[in-house]
């Protein structure tokens, strides 16, 4: 515990020291007051301009009240989604020794992440205007407040915008959990998604939605990357480190001949169920306002959801005669994945469209594809996330309208539907660039880690379970 | 004092209570178990991969009678937990050494 602590500051300290402190930059734009509800009225006869500019005021407060209102729901949705949602859907899935071990995981990233974020992160994604990587303007929260940010999310306050993306870099690395489930050191864990945290996840958020950012679509961005919610940002990277972690920790012990079957799927479907209620708030609470860009998204999100898992079922009833309750579940969490990044930018047909593709993509990978390379993924987060936000990315690029969300002006051709397939090279090049990422930022981190705390469990540790050997700890004492 | 311990089909089991409750039978310590014997078990597939699960689930009836009981009660557990398919389960017999009442320490077949 103590070399793993000391290993952890130091790493830590030489990841912030290698980042160049950027200079102080003036605030760009002047950062506007929310306007108050209850204007002071004198006693005076007021003139008709005075009321209107009252009225006005009144207007766009109740406007500003309503985005926030929504979207301090919609960040709880999110953090809804980590826990109990993945915890659950991935608690169910795993043996039931490791039940706790894999829920403390997730528990620990929102836990974790709240506290890095605080310090660097939230400045690391969104201070400044580099093209890879923020700075550290915002550190300690410094002018993060009640006054929005006009660069992102003009009508909130930016603690709002703030703890909304906060919910987002939490469920992103908790993902990866479900590759190394069963086998991974906590301490190992802990150390990996710090690392993870400010080498993979804030670059590449900064590239797609920071100010400044490469791929950034709204604020022109080189190769602006359609990314509504976070495809690439959040399913591409951790689906594909969660791959490069399975080849790299190896299969588990007596993987894949001995039966290791999931040991509460009831656990799994009530988790799914909330991933699939909180994708609200992570698909349409990104159009960061209550409007109908909002509403577009959600409806998107559950409609992509709902075709998925019937593609699922669908592939199943062909292949095995019978459809699963699982994989109709995973269809619905590959669908969500899929319209993801879609979410803000297709109309409802062609989310049903994404949402069916993806279903059926998933399931060959998690089946299919997983079989022939005989990689221990071990709860598919590389299957349904890594491939689902490949997929979906790339269809964003081609079902994207104009009509739905005019993100490059007014008139302007958006993705192929559009006419503008052009756009599909685009969503290549960011979806690459997340792969790039994803693959060589884990490799390094999992050497670091590798030879700091070590990465895997033992194998006796392995075998009696990781809830009672790193956790003192069992899920169920029902004879209790 | 014979010990009779039947393995039965979940399903029979509140008939085989009711059978052995009327012939007389005043104690009995039921256990759920798995196991099989020529019954075949079933596949299950998750997320594509296949398991054969052999051991199925089972109710495990124990009582200790006195030697005079034990006929009608081999009979009744046979009528009650038979459903003439494979499966249907076993049934065995061992001779007890002892038995005691903990309450009053008493002994024999009056502890029954």
């Amino acid at each position: 515990m103590k070399r793993m602590g000391i290993a952890h500051c130091s790493v830590l300290a030489l990841v912030l020291l290698a980042i160049p402190l950027r200079a102080q930059q003036s605030p760009g734009t002047t950062t506007s007051t929310i306007p108050s509800a209850t204007a002071a009225t004198p006693e005076t006869p007021r003139t008709v301009n005075d009321r209107l500019k009252e009225l006005d005021q009144k207007v766009t407060a109740a406007q500003y009240s309503a985005d926030n209102a929504w979207m301090l729901v919609s960040a709880a949705l999110v953090l809804m989604m980590t826990g109990p949602g993945l915890a659950l859907f991935y608690g169910g899935l795993v043996r039931q020794k490791n039940v706790l071990a894999i829920m403390m995981q997730s528990f620990g990233l929102m836990a974790l992440i709240t506290v890095l974020w605080a310090l660097v992160g939230y400045s690391l994604c969104f201070g400044g205007d580099g093209h890879f990587i923020g700075n550290f303007q915002m550190a300690l929260l410094r002018g993060v407040g009640a006054a929005p940010n006009p660069d992102y999310a003009g009508t909130i306050p930016q603690s709002t915008f703030m703890v909304y993306q906060l919910m987002f870099a939490i469920i992103t690395p908790a993902l990866i959990t479900g590759a190394t489930a069963e086998r991974m050191k906590f301490s190992s864990t802990v150390l990996f998604m710090t690392l993870w945290f400010l080498i993979v996840y804030a670059p590449m958020a900064h590239m797609v939605w920071g100010k400044g950012g490469f791929l950034n679509a709204a604020i022109g961005g080189r190769f602006p990357t359609l990314d509504f919610a976070g495809g690439t940002v959040v399913h591409i990277t951790s689906g594909v480190s969660a791959l490069i972690c399975a080849l790299y920790l190896g299969k588990r012990v007596g993987y894949p001949k001995q039966p290791m079957p999931p040991h509460n799927l009831v656990l799994s479907f009530i988790g799914a169920c909330l991933l699939w209620v909180g994708w609200f708030g992570f698909n349409a609470g990104s159009a960061l306002a209550s409007n109908g860009l909002a509403s577009s998204a959600f409806v998107a999100t559950h409609f992509g959801a709902a075709a998925a898992a019937l593609g699922w079922a669908l592939a199943e009833w062909m292949k095995n005669g019978r459809p699963s309750a699982l994989g109709a579940i995973s269809g619905a969490v590959a669908g969500l994945v899929a319209i993801t990044p879609a979410a803000g930018f297709v109309g409802p047909m062609p989310a049903l469209a994404i949402g069916f593709i993806a279903g059926l993509f998933c399931f060959w990978m998690v089946t299919k594809f997983k079989a022939i390379f005989g990689y221990d993924d071990a709860l598919d987060a590389f299957g349904v996330h890594g491939a689902g936000g490949t997929i979906g990315a790339l269809l964003t690029g081609v079902f994207a309208q104009a009509v739905i969300n005019p993100i490059f002006g007014d008139g302007r051709a958006v993705g192929g539907l559009d006419g503008h397939w052009g756009q599909v090279g685009n969503q290549v090049v960011g979806v690459l660039i997340a792969w790039v990422l994803a693959i060589l930022g884990t490799i390094v981190i999992l050497k670091v880690v590798d030879v700091t705390t070590g990465l895997r469990v033992s194998e006796e540790q392995e075998v009696e379970g990781l809830d009672i050997t790193l956790h003192g700890e069992e899920g169920y004492n029902l004879e209790a | 004092m014979m010990k009779i311990e039947a393995i039965i089909q979940p399903s029979r089991f509140e008939s085989v209570k009711d059978a052995l409750l009327e012939i007389g039978v005043e104690g009995m310590t039921v256990t759920e178990v798995r196991g099989h014997g020529r019954q075949k078990g079933h596949t299950e597939v998750y997320r594509g991969r296949e398991y054969t699960v052999d051991l199925l689930p089972k109710v495990k009836v124990e009582v200790v009678l006195p030697d005079v009981l034990v006929n009608r009660a081999v009979d009744a557990i046979l009528k009650s937990a038979k459903t003439g398919k494979i499966g249907d389960g076993k049934i065995f017999l061992s001779r007890v050494e002892e038995a005691i009442r903990i309450r009053n320490e008493e002994r024999g077949e009056s502890a029954l």
